[in-house]
This record gives C-alpha cells, sequence and structure tokens, in this order.
C-alpha cells in the first residue's frame, strides 16, 4: 500500500479549463459582468465577484426524453392503499419531476476572480491613436538580467553562483576538506611512533593538495550580466476636466465621477505610460489630485475657459506635445456663460485641439431625463460646430447611470485603422 | 483478537503513521473475515480545491482539457464556496492500484471510515463485478487518459483548438450513446489500444470504405446488389453505438477526429458499469464499512467516543426520506444498498418461513460473506434488486408503485403497494427504474441513404410514450450532423410501428471538415 501526500501539488489543475470556459461564454460573461457593474459601486466591480450568466448556449446537449407515461416505486407511503387514485396537484407532479439537467436550470452562477472580472470589463477599449511613439530617454531605460558573465565590474559578482562552481570544482578535483586534516591531526597526536611518521606523510600530502587547489579560483567567478534595452514608449496624459460648478446636480456629478473612475481604472490597468491630470473647475480651474478630484467637495459659478486655459498651461510646462500623445475627457452639463463661448472656442480650436489626439466631451442630463430630449447646450451647440470642421472630438450625452459604460465603451472602442480615418 | 487491543488512534488527528495502521487493521480484517479480494491500494490525501478539481474532471486524476470541464468546476466553486454543497468524504478510481483520495480535513475517524468503505468496499467490488471486469481495464486505465490527454493536446497544436473542440463537442453529446451494451468478442485492454492508435491511423486512411468509393469502377452495380439488406449489412446495421458508427464510416472526418471519437466512447465505456451498479457499489462499500468499523470497535482498537462519530455519519449516509419529505430526491443508493445487505445477511442467518419461501437458496446456508461475495460479483443494480429485494424490507421502507398516465385525468394511480399482492409488483417496477435498457432513450442508426443524398437515418423507439426533448434533441443531431457532413433524420417510432415525429437537421460547416 502506498500512502501519497497530493496537497503540496501545484493546485488549479481546473485554471485552464476554466479559461477555456470563459472564452467560449465570452460574450455571455461580458454582458452579465456589465449588468452586475451597473447596480454596484466602481470600487467593488474591480474587486470581481459572482455573476450569473444564463445558462443556453454553454449547455451540453443530450437526448432526453420527456412525458409519456411514468412508473415509479416511492417510499414512506402512509396511507395510500391499491387502486387509490390522487389528484395531480403541484405536491404530486413536482415530486417526480427530474432534478439538475434541464428546463430548471436557466441561469448558471459563478465567481470571477478580480482579474478575470476586471478583464473582461475593460475587453476591447484601447485610447485611440497612440501615435506619437519616442525612444525614452536613459533613465527610463530599465536594466534586464541577461545571464551569468566570466567578466564584469566587480560589484557584480554572483557571490551564489560562484561558491557554487568553487565547490563543484572542489569536490571533482578531491580537495581535502579541512574536519579530515583535522581528524588526522588528531589521531597523530595519539597514536604510536611507528604510525605516526606515516600519518605525517599523509597529511603533508593533503596539506600540499590543499595548497595547490585554491578554495576560490579566478575561474570559478561569474558575473551578473545586465543588458540595457531601449524600447519606444509611448507617453501619453489624459486631461480629465470636470465641471463642479452650482449647476451641476449631485446626480450629474455622480454621473460625471463614475465615468472618470472607469476611465481611470482603464488607464492604470492597460497603460504603463500614462499620467492622468485631474483638472475641476467652476469659474476657476485648479489642478487637484485623484482624491480631491473624486471626493472633495466644491461650488461656484461657470466657465469652461478657465479649465481650457489651465489645461493648455500644463501641457505648455510639462508635457511637449512632440513627446506626449496627449488625450483630454471633459465631463460637464453644458452650461456655460455666453460671454464665455468665444474665448472656449478660441482656446480649443488654437490650442488644445491642434495638439491633442482625442478630445471626449460627456455632457451630463438630470435623472429620468431621456437622453434624446436634452435640449442643445451651449457647449454641445458649440462643440458641434468645432467637430463639423473636423475636430478630434468625440462627444456623448448620458443623463442614467446605466448609460454610462455603454458611452465609455462607445468612446473607447477598439477601432479598426479605417474607422480611424474616417471618424 | 482480544478486547484489549491497542487503539489505532486517539481523539481526531491523523498523521501518516496512523493512516499505514488503519490501514492494516482495516486490511486485516477485509481479508480474513469478510474475505474480500482487492487491488493494491494507494491512497492520496488531498485538499478541499483538489478535490473539486477531481469533480469536474469526473473524478479521474488526469484527464484531457475541454472547456466543460471549467464549466462544472466554476458551478462547483460557486456552489462550494456559498456553503450549499458539502464535499465527498472520498473519490475512488477504478484502477490497479486502487487510487482513493482521502480529503484532508477528515478526521482520523472518518479517514477509517472512508478507507474501509473505499479501499476495500469499493475496490472490492471493481475487482469482482463481472460488469467492471467484463467492460473495464483496471490496469490500463490511468496510462489510457495519459494518451488521451497528450494526444488531444497534439490534436489542438496540429488542427487548431476550435477544431478539436467543436469535435469534442460532438462526441460529449452523444457520449451516453457511444457504449456497447453487449459483450463484444475481446475484453478491452487500453494499453494495447493505445499502442494500436497510431498503426490505426495510417491504416484507415488507406482502407476500404464503402461510403469513400465515389469513383464508378467496371460496370455499374445492378439494383439487387445494392438492396437494402446488402448496405445494411455491409455498415453493419442498425448500429446502437452511435459513435462507432461514425468513427468507422463517417464519410468526411479527418483520422484524428475518429480518435478522438474512439477516445470519448472509450471513457463512456469505462464508466458504463458504474452507472448500471451505483446501488449495489455503495451498498457494498457501506456494509464493508459498517462490518469493519464494528469489529474494530470490538477489538478495542476505536475507542467509544470515535465509535459514536462513525455512528453519525453513517446514519447520516443511509438517511432515506419518505416521498413526501422536502429533502426527498429519489432512493439513496447508500440506503437501499445496505439496508439490501443487511437484509441479506438476516436472511443467511436467520430466516423466518416468509424468508423461506421467497429466497430458499440463501436463506439459512449460514455463510453470509460466501452469499455476499457471490451477489457483488454476479449482479448488477437491476437483477440484484429483482431478485433480492425482500417483501420485509419493502414492507420497512413502505414502498408503493405509481403509475401515471397523462391520458388519466383523474390524477396518478396507485398501482401497487406492500402488501402480499403487491410485492412482486413493486419489486418489479424498482428494478426497472435501475434497467439502462429503460433508462436511456433506445436510438439506433438504421439506414444510410448510399444511393440518393448520403442521409444518415436514426430511429428511436420511444417506450411508454416518451418521446425526446425537441430542443435539446435538434440540438444533438446538430452536432452528429457536423460529423456526418451530410443531412441527418431522426423517427420517433412507437411500439407498432407509426411514426411519431420525425426531425432532419442539416450540418452547419465545422471547422475541420473540409
Amino acid at each position: 500500500m502506498h500512502i501519497i501526500d497530493r496537497r503540496l501539488n501545484p493546485g488549479s489543475k481546473s485554471l485552464e479549463n476554466r479559461q477555456r470556459f470563459l472564452r467560449r461564454a465570452k460574450a455571455l460573461v461580458q454582458g452579465a459582468v456589465k449588468k452586475s457593474s451597473q447596480d454596484r459601486d466602481i470600487r467593488d466591480v474591480l474587486e470581481g465577484g459572482e455573476v450569473s450568466i444564463p445558462v443556453d448556449g454553454l449547455n451540453e446537449p443530450r437526448f432526453r426524453r420527456e412525458g409519456g407515461t411514468r412508473d415509479m416505486v416511492l417510499p414512506g407511503n402512509k396511507k395510500f392503499i391499491e387502486g387509490d387514485v390522487l389528484p395531480r396537484s403541484g405536491e404530486g407532479s413536482g415530486r417526480s419531476s427530474e432534478p439538475g439537467e434541464g428546463d430548471g436550470e436557466d441561469a448558471f452562477r459563478f465567481v470571477l476572480s478580480r482579474d478575470e472580472f476586471v478583464d473582461l470589463f475593460l475587453d476591447d477599449l484601447e485610447l485611440p491613436d497612440l501615435a506619437k511613439r519616442k525612444l525614452a530617454e536613459a533613465e527610463n531605460q530599465g536594466l534586464h538580467r541577461a545571464g551569468y558573465a566570466t567578466s564584469g565590474s566587480p560589484a557584480n559578482i554572483s557571490v551564489s553562483r560562484t561558491v557554487r562552481l568553487a565547490m563543484a570544482r572542489r569536490v571533482a578535483l578531491r580537495r581535502p576538506r579541512p574536519e579530515a586534516i583535522a581528524e588526522l591531526e588528531a589521531e597523530i597526536a595519539e597514536c604510536d611512533e611507528a604510525r605516526r611518521a606515516e600519518l605525517l606523510a599523509q597529511l603533508e600530502a593533503m596539506k600540499a593538495k590543499v595548497r595547490r587547489i585554491p578554495f576560490i579560483d579566478p575561474i570559478d567567478i561569474r558575473y551578473r550580466r545586465f543588458e540595457t534595452i531601449p524600447k519606444p514608449v509611448a507617453q501619453a496624459v489624459m486631461f480629465c476636466l470636470m465641471d463642479v460648478s452650482g449647476s451641476m446636480t449631485e446626480h450629474m456629478k455622480d454621473l460625471a465621477k463614475r465615468f472618470y473612475m472607469l476611465l481611470y481604472v482603464f488607464l492604470k490597468r492597460r497603460y504603463r505610460h500614462v499620467e492622468i491630470v485631474f483638472i475641476r473647475h467652476t469659474d476657476r480651474a485648479e489642478e487637484v489630485d485623484e482624491d480631491t478630484f473624486f471626493h472633495g467637495p466644491a461650488s461656484g459659478g461657470t466657465l469652461v475657459s478657465s479649465a481650457l486655459q489651465a489645461m493648455h498651461d500644463i501641457v505648455r510646462s510639462r508635457f511637449r506635445p512632440a513627446d506626449w500623445n496627449i488625450y483630454a475627457a471633459q465631463a460637464s452639463d453644458g452650461d456655460n456663460s455666453h460671454s464665455d463661448a468665444a474665448v472656449a472656442s478660441r482656446l480649443l480650436t488654437e490650442m488644445i485641439l491642434p495638439v491633442s489626439q482625442f478630445f471626449a466631451y460627456l455632457e451630463v442630463g438630470e435623472t429620468g431625463g431621456s437622453t434624446f430630449d436634452m435640449p442643445d447646450s451651449s457647449l454641445w451647440t458649440l462643440y458641434q460646430r468645432l467637430r463639423a470642421d473636423g475636430a478630434p472630438l468625440s462627444m456623448r450625452k448620458v443623463s442614467n447611470r446605466s448609460e454610462i459604460f455603454p458611452v465609455f465603451q462607445d468612446l473607447f472602442h477598439r477601432r479598426s485603422k479605417q474607422e480611424k480615418a474616417a471618424p | 483478537m482480544t478486547a484489549t487491543a491497542e487503539r489505532l488512534f486517539e481523539g481526531a488527528d491523523w498523521d501518516f503513521q496512523k493512516l499505514q495502521r488503519i490501514h492494516d487493521a482495516c486490511e486485516e480484517i477485509a481479508r480474513s473475515e469478510l474475505g474480500l479480494d482487492v487491488y493494491p491500494n494507494q491512497i492520496e490525501v488531498i485538499t478541499a480545491e483538489q478535490m473539486l478539481d477531481a469533480y469536474s474532471s469526473v473524478g479521474m486524476p488526469l484527464f484531457y482539457k475541454h472547456w466543460s470541464f471549467g464549466k462544472h468546476f466554476a458551478h462547483h466553486e460557486a456552489f462550494y464556496r456559498k456553503g450549499l454543497m458539502g464535499l465527498a468524504y472520498e473519490i475512488v478510481i477504478n484502477s490497479s492500484p486502487c487510487i482513493s483520495y482521502l480529503m484532508e480535513e477528515n478526521t482520523a475517524t472518518m479517514q477509517t471510515l472512508v478507507i474501509a468503505h473505499a479501499a476495500f468496499g469499493h475496490n472490492h467490488f471493481f475487482k469482482n463485478n463481472y460488469l467492471f471486469k467484463q467492460w473495464t481495464d483496471a490496469e490500463g486505465i490511468l496510462d489510457y487518459l495519459d494518451f488521451a490527454k497528450s494526444y488531444v493536446a497534439h490534436c489542438e497544436e496540429r488542427h487548431g483548438r476550435l477544431a478539436v473542440e467543436q469535435t469534442l463537442d460532438a462526441a460529449h453529446a452523444l457520449m451516453s450513446h457511444g457504449i456497447d451494451r453487449y459483450p463484444g468478442k475481446k475484453k478491452l485492454d487500453l494499453r494495447a489500444e493505445e499502442k494500436r492508435a497510431g498503426d490505426r491511423r495510417l491504416h484507415e486512411e488507406t482502407a476500404f470504405n464503402d461510403l469513400w468509393r465515389t469513383v464508378p469502377v467496371g460496370p455499374v452495380k445492378s439494383e439487387a446488389l445494392l438492396s437494402t439488406e446488402r448496405r445494411r449489412k455491409l455498415l453493419g446495421l442498425p448500429q446502437e453505438n452511435l459513435l462507432y458508427f461514425l468513427e468507422k464510416t463517417a464519410p468526411r472526418m479527418q483520422s484524428w477526429q475518429r480518435e478522438l471519437l474512439r477516445i470519448v466512447r472509450h471513457i463512456a465505456q469505462y464508466f458504463y458499469p458504474q452507472s448500471q451498479t451505483k446501488v449495489m457499489n455503495e451498498g457494498t462499500a457501506t456494509y464493508v464499512h459498517y462490518r469493519i468499523m464494528t469489529r474494530l470497535h470490538q477489538q478495542g482498537r476505536i475507542s467509544d467516543g470515535n465509535f459514536l462519530e462513525f455512528l453519525q455519519s453513517h446514519t447520516n449516509v443511509v438517511f432515506q426520506p419518505d416521498f413526501d419529505d422536502p429533502r426527498f430526491s429519489g432512493f439513496n443508493p447508500y440506503a437501499l444498498g445496505f439496508a439490501m445487505m443487511q437484509d441479506i445477511e438476516r436472511i443467511v442467518t436467520n430466516p423466518d418461513q416468509e424468508d423461506r419461501d421467497w429466497f430458499p437458496d440463501i436463506a439459512g446456508t449460514g455463510d453470509v460473506m460466501a452469499v455476499l461475495r457471490d451477489i457483488w460479483a454476479n449482479y448488477r443494480d437491476e437483477s440484484f434488486i429483482s431478485q433480492f429485494l425482500s417483501p420485509r424490507l419493502m414492507r420497512r421502507l413502505r414502498m408503493f408503485h405509481l403509475h401515471d398516465d397523462p391520458e388519466e385525468r383523474a390524477g396518478v394511480r396507485v398501482d401497487a403497494i406492500h402488501d402480499e399482492r403487491g410485492y412482486r409488483r413493486v419489486r418489479r417496477e424498482l428494478a426497472r427504474q435501475y434497467d439502462v435498457g429503460y433508462i436511456d432513450p433506445n436510438i439506433e442508426v438504421v439506414d444510410v441513404d448510399l444511393a440518393g443524398d448520403r442521409r444518415l437515418m436514426l430511429r428511436h423507439a420511444v417506450v411508454k410514450g416518451a418521446q425526446l426533448n425537441e430542443a435539446d434533441a435538434r440540438r444533438v443531431l446538430q452536432h452528429l450532423a457536423n460529423l456526418w457532413s451530410y443531412d441527418v433524420s431522426l423517427v420517433e417510432v412507437d411500439a407498432a410501428d407509426k411514426v411519431l415525429r420525425e426531425h432532419v437537421v442539416s450540418p452547419r460547416a465545422i471547422a475541420a471538415a473540409a
């Protein structure tokens, strides 16, 4: 008989089957993921969780029989005698239906891990037109381990590798171990005269061998080897411009924040070289950190140009348009003071749009209002005009929480080449 | 065998030495007192997660990759995480050596129970029951699964994952119809099977097949020669093993697809005896663990407290709720099997007049184990119940037979109960519930229209008016048609040969068929 402890075996033997299953169920799971993300906080969404998908399309069909006359033998008769006729009520037919397989199973629930969830959530999204790639400067080059070398700087000596080789060499050449010498010496101290001479000769030979075979030889020494690989890096910056003026209701702010939260998660997860700049504005704009952006209170009048001006200043001071892909996403209720329109328009057309790869505008509306009923706001009209002139502008209206994700997906959907050419 | 023998363990903790001692103690009783004959044992300790893994690949330690196993895994895992489902204490595999998986969180008592149950009860049954001897090759199964796994992986590399997946999907849909129900000429030898797989692939490409021959040679054969009879004989029709038929005759399948069908078919065949012997298998194992545990307790090798722990889980296992109990979901095979084994023990050792009338062959013969070993070796659920279910047990379980005819407006009729008039009828109906001939729909290939559009014709012999579920039948037939590459029709006929319904499905392009 053998007893084997399998607990230490690598787990997740089913991982690959699970991935195959997810791949197969991708469309269904994605639908479920999006549905379940609507009624949850964005932060919770990213924790993964349980989704249920309709079992249809993933079923494994078998020939099954149904109907016809049925005979069954059951235990636990209490009062029936032969010939009784029992009415076919819920109880009568319910207990005899086959459990498990079949029509009863209309939804299939399972738990997705965090990574699986987010991957499916953000699948097929990308920043459009990530065109400006450059060879990053030296400090951005990473050093990559590239095995071991026989030459190098002393700082890079790989001690473990060196000692290992040295030991192998010592063993191979049978270098006497210090313990063996000590043992022999102890024996010499105790033994009689005749044997001593013999042992002394032996000791001498051992010591000579120790001297001949060094503990560490220069040929043992190995250096860790590094290589620098210059890689083209697409640097990008995303400007998040949010209107927090008094005209924005709580609902609108919630919509805008959800949108930016999605954007934030998407960028953080997909791109390593993306800077995010948060700008919020009332009648004046300020650059804030992430936390203030999402959670800080603010109120006041509205001057859209202030945010655009702030963005322009930051671009000029920190992000050279030649090196950086510049993106902006703006969320607003569309109210802007009339006098500001000309300024905003000029800023956009002359300063911002020429250096931007993509500018997304999200107009948030009141609860319950259908997106189609929203009257064109002053900002909307302005942007529409710019767009008609061929500016790289995308604009969407949102008035409901459930529309956020579709709109987001629509804005950042991976486009084929042709679509890009004609946005 | 003194009453003061050394305890095997104290408390709930166990380690590997204790497992070894437990196994040896069980083995001594199993061999000397129960006369069991078992494969060598291999006991493996696994975690809950590994148990879930095993669940999703039908309990086997290694299996080819397929999304449906991932689906089952996700399903089980979600249920387990929520606490809706407990895990089995063990899984045992019909192989030589016989592998039993024990869960690490079992207590020492549970490990003893499980070793007695799986490593001796199931193990003896696997080695001795005629169905397992006839249909399974315990020596070869693990090697064959290993071969299957690498073969599927190899096919995926060469022919693309999608094509392999489609073929396996189709094969799985037909799995329950990929079984030879009657013993063939030779025993299944999976090792030789594996060796021959490569040769066969080469051979089949050049082999003669009536369907593949499209270029007419010589004078056209007369109608008489191509008569229905002759054609059916050439194709080996009627054939109820659909996978076998496709593997041998589907005109446009690639050789690797045929090999995949073969793998699925062999695995289905391997599990075929298990589905026919649930009650006996579990009954045997439960009876064996009960005998061994009781004996260990008598010998003083298990303390009273641990024995009570055993009794508690034992009674849970053999609990049979009544039909009107919300927990009822059919007969519990453990309960029915164990009750019958105990009943036989009573009949053999202490029969009353009724038993002598009903079971003259075994009543009062005195040697319980000889009788039981014979039963375990030579029966399956259906024959076991129809021969050994005693009136006394029917009375104890208060069995009754319901006849549900949808034509009957008034309701469901109680056809027989546990009385003198009803014993035989109740027993016959219960046995029939375990008869695979009644459980699986009887579908066979009857003909191929070779002269015309190569349509494959199937026939479902409807029993008791139970027709196929329309939606599922179409899906399965779709898979079948994709493998066959031409139209497939299935007629459902009743006993009087009246056609009740006909399904016709045309193939959709399958990635590899071209």
